[in-house]
This record gives structure tokens, C-alpha cells and sequence, in this order.
């Protein structure tokens, strides 16, 4: 199953919600627009739920890296939903559990954002 | 994408295979290589992760060993041997050597966008090692072992 995209608004933040799997070629590319869209429409709060996701191969990381480096850098924040335990994983065997600020519940991670 | 064949009189429980140097030869040897363990018993979080470092291996030969180029291949043998499966990935790049890549835990590498592939394999299977090839190639070799073994 490829990635599936599906962005909503809420308030100001922009919840993405994917499904599928995040790896080299399609997945990433996908992502990567779906980022560039949201900081192109302005919206540089960006939640995104990765409830559906059951699978992120090291290039689908480095696209999640990607994403948080260019939100950041342009002012805005990013910030992960809902990760299964083999994302959970992976965040801590590469360590960025360190940088990526993650949640379980969709209405904490909203207030998160200032 | 490549040619693929199970040993005879193996019950398919080996694999050789050639692949052209393009995206849908990782899913491709992914899907035969995951089929494979499947049938062999591994549980669902060992077929995620043999998934996960097969992907990688085939990622890093058909991207950064062939850097896509038709004219060169990538090969695959994988077979099961007493509870263990064991695979082997070779392409016909320029080689490296693993001590030669960044380390992706160092707190200067945290925010790269690639230069897991490795750390991801070393963490999914039991033994892992890379070997640079004559004249040119390198070859990774991977073995995970059934947990009830």
C-alpha cells in the first residue's frame, strides 16, 4: 500500500493525517509535497498523524527529518500522532526520539502548539 | 526488474535472482524475501524487520552501488538453512567502506536526511557484514535466525 494524504485544519494547525507506507520513491515524495503545500498555504503548525502508517524505511526517516528541519526553519513547528510501536522503534534505535516532539492523543498535541 | 527463481527440488527455500538497477527491484526482492520467511515461520515483527533490512540492502545497491544504471545489476541469493534465513545482496558499484560512513547517532548527524540504511540493518538481523568485491561491487550478507530455533 502506497501513502495516502489527507490534510485538515484545525484552528491553525494543519493535521495530516497518512496512511500506508512511508519509503523511497513514492511515499516520500508525497510527504515532502504534502509539507511544501502546507508551508505554501502559510500554515507552518503541522501535526502529523501517523496512526495509519505501518510501515517508514530509513529514506521515509530522512523525509520526516526533512519535514521538521524545513518547518522549523521557516518558524513553525512539527510535531508527530499517534506512532505504533515499530515507529516507536525506529525513532529510538536512530535517536530521534530526541527531536521529534511525539503524541498520543490528537487533542493534547493541538493545545501542544503555542 | 530482474529474474527470479527458486532452487529445484529446494521447495523454494532457495532464492537467486538478478535485478535491474531500479525502485521496483527493492519491492520486488522485499516481497519474495518476506514470502519466504513467512512460509519459514517467522512471526510478524521479524518479518517487519527482515522486510526493513532487505529493503535497505536493495536500496543502498540499486541507489548508491549502481546509482541506477541499467547496464549494471544487482543479484540476491537467499536461502533457509537450520532455522536461519540467510541473504546475500551484491551490486556492481564502486564499493565503500563501512567505516567510511558518518555515524547517524552522532549528535552532528541527528538532522540528516539519510545515512540510516546501515544503522537499520545492523539493528533488524542477527548478523550483518559488508565486504567490497574485486574489481568492483560490494557485498552485504544478512542472517536472521528463527526465534523458536
Amino acid at each position: 500500500m502506497s501513502l495516502k494524504l489527507n490534510n485538515r485544519q484545525v484552528g491553525d494547525i494543519t493535521v495530516i493525517d497518512a496512511a500506508g507506507r512511508v519509503t523511497l520513491g513514492e511515499g516520500t515524495s508525497s510527504l515532502r509535497d504534502a509539507i511544501r503545500d502546507a508551508l505554501g498555504a502559510g500554515h507552518k503548525k503541522v501535526l502529523l498523524n501517523l496512526g495509519e502508517v505501518n510501515y517508514i524505511d530509513s529514506s521515509g526517516i530522512g523525509e520526516l527529518v526533512s519535514a521538521f528541519t524545513t518547518v522549523t526553519n521557516q518558524g513553525g513547528q512539527l510535531k508527530l500522532l499517534s506512532l505504533n510501536k515499530r515507529i516507536q522503534d525506529l525513532l529510538q534505535i536512530t535517536k530521534l526520539y530526541t527531536v521529534f516532539e511525539c503524541h498520543d492523543d490528537e487533542s493534547v498535541a493541538i493545545r501542544s502548539f503555542t | 526488474m530482474g529474474n527470479l527463481a527458486a532452487e529445484p527440488g529446494s521447495g523454494g527455500s532457495r532464492l537467486n535472482a538478478v535485478y535491474n538497477s531500479e525502485l521496483e527491484s527493492v519491492d520486488a526482492a522485499e516481497t519474495a524475501v518476506t514470502d519466504m520467511a513467512k512460509a519459514a515461520g517467522f512471526d510478524e515483527d521479524d518479518l517487519h524487520k527482515i522486510g526493513i533490512a532487505l529493503r535497505e540492502a536493495m536500496v543502498n545497491a540499486v541507489v548508491h552501488g549502481n546509482q541506477y544504471n541499467a547496464a549494471k545489476k544487482v543479484r540476491m541469493d537467499a536461502w533457509l538453512d537450520n532455522g536461519a534465513l540467510h541473504v546475500v545482496i551484491a551490486d556492481e558499484g564502486k564499493g565503500f567502506e563501512v567505516t567510511n560512513v558518518p555515524d547517524p547517532l552522532a549528535q552532528e548527524n541527528l538532522l540528516k536526511e539519510s545515512g540510516r540504511g546501515i544503522l537499520l540493518m545492523q539493528a533488524f538481523v542477527d548478523e550483518f557484514q559488508v565486504r567490497r568485491l574485486k574489481p568492483n561491487g560490494t557485498e552485504v550478507t544478512m542472517v536472521k535466525y528463527l526465534a523458536s530455533r
